[in-house]
């Protein structure tokens, strides 16, 4: 049964690299990534299960964690060109 | 009792696995960006809480369940946050096209 | 400082669920130490956040009703998007509409919107000076958020004093 259920977020994870190798735009490869990241977690929980080791379920849950933050990331790096500060603010504020 | 918890554990993982893999044919099927998005929403909401509730349902009554149910809380926060952004930044770009209207009959690409 | 010490028990909870030990006294105590530590990290961001705002939100029936009837709608929403995905035709009308949430509060807006945005279908691409810009796959889901049922709800969950 978990085989099964990994077989079929595996087919849904090719669907995905699909979408982020033809996406016209990068914000569809930005979305086809993020929907990766989403059944990675799946992945992951259901591998926990299958090889009986719950211990995976923390990795899974840092991972939904890393993946919302990273496309939060990307697409701050995509609009600004920067990860720190907006293009029109001065480079370096003195207060911080 | 544990053929019961074994039958509606696996409809749930058999449901999850159907709407995760409508999901990723909508996210090829989908005429432009904008409706992509949508697609993309399938999974993550109904795929990834049929998934998680089938291996609730084998985690039973421990900390596991308690786990995968962070799990659920977590994506189900954090994945309308993520559309949003990415809808917003998508349709804040000048260089990327504007959502096809429904005026417009809509060209499918596959 | 009410709201202190209850950051200070949501860590602690959270802690005990992640880490699962319940009966080893060295480990509890840094755990106790390090949620005290992100509560104190909390009281000095909230000091430099002029934005901070506390939750007008309603204790009663409607706020533990509120969240199953979302769930509801997600799945039927889901099957019908999955319908549609499935049709060879591909029956889509793709259509942008504007709304006016009659929540007062930001916490209420935010929950409409994100409301919005985890129910497929639907989702919404801004939410400025009251007014939220929706993006509706179909016609009939930009229609049934037009009737406002949600709207309703939402604005039951706060407190008609905020």
């Amino acid at each position: 049964m978990f085989a099964a259920t990994a077989l079929g977020i595996l087919v849904c994870m090719i669907l995905a690299m699909a979408r982020a190798l033809l996406g016209p735009t990068v914000y569809d490869r930005i979305m086809a990534v993020n929907a990766f990241g989403t059944k990675t977690v799946l992945i992951i929980a259901v591998l926990g299960f299958m090889t009986g080791r719950p211990d995976f379920m923390d990795i899974a849950l840092v991972y939904a964690l890393i993946n919302f933050i990273g496309t939060i990331a990307v697409l701050k790096f995509i609009r600004y060109g920067d990860m720190g500060w907006p293009r029109n603010m001065p480079d370096e504020p003195d207060d911080l | 009792m544990t053929w019961l918890i074994d039958l509606l554990s696996g409809l749930a993982l058999l449901g999850g696995v159907f709407f995760v893999i409508v999901g990723g044919v909508g996210l090829l099927r989908m005429p432009d960006f904008y409706t992509r998005m949508h697609a993309a929403g399938i999974t993550d909401t109904l795929g990834a809480g049929l998934i998680l509730l089938g291996l609730m349902f084998q985690g039973g009554w421990t900390l596991i369940t308690a786990k995968l149910l962070l799990i659920l809380i977590f994506l189900w926060l954090t994945s309308p946050t993520a559309s949003h952004a990415l809808f917003k930044a998508a349709l804040a770009d000048p260089s990327n096209s504007q959502p096809l209207l429904h005026k417009e009959p809509p060209s499918s690409n596959s | 400082m009410l709201h202190l010490i209850g950051l200070w028990l949501f860590c602690a909870g959270l802690w005990l669920i992640l880490s699962g030990y319940f009966n080893i006294p060295l480990l509890l105590v840094f755990g106790a130490l390090s949620c005290a530590l992100v509560v104190f990290i909390a009281w000095r961001v909230e000091k430099a956040d002029p934005e901070d705002q506390p939750l007008h939100l309603k204790i009663g029936p409607q706020a533990i009703l509120y969240w199953p009837w979302l769930v509801w709608q997600i799945v039927l929403a889901n099957l019908d998007v999955a319908k549609r995905i499935l049709d060879p035709k591909l029956p889509i009308s793709p259509t942008m509409i504007k709304l006016k949430p009659t929540q007062h509060s930001e916490v209420g807006q935010v929950i409409y919107a994100n409301s919005i945005t985890l129910t497929p279908g639907t989702i919404t691409a801004s939410l400025s000076d009251g007014v939220l810009e929706v993006h509706a796959l179909t016609q009939e889901a930009a229609d049934s958020l037009l009737e406002g049922d949600m709207d309703r709800r939402v604005t039951a969950l706060e407190r008609s004093n905020a």
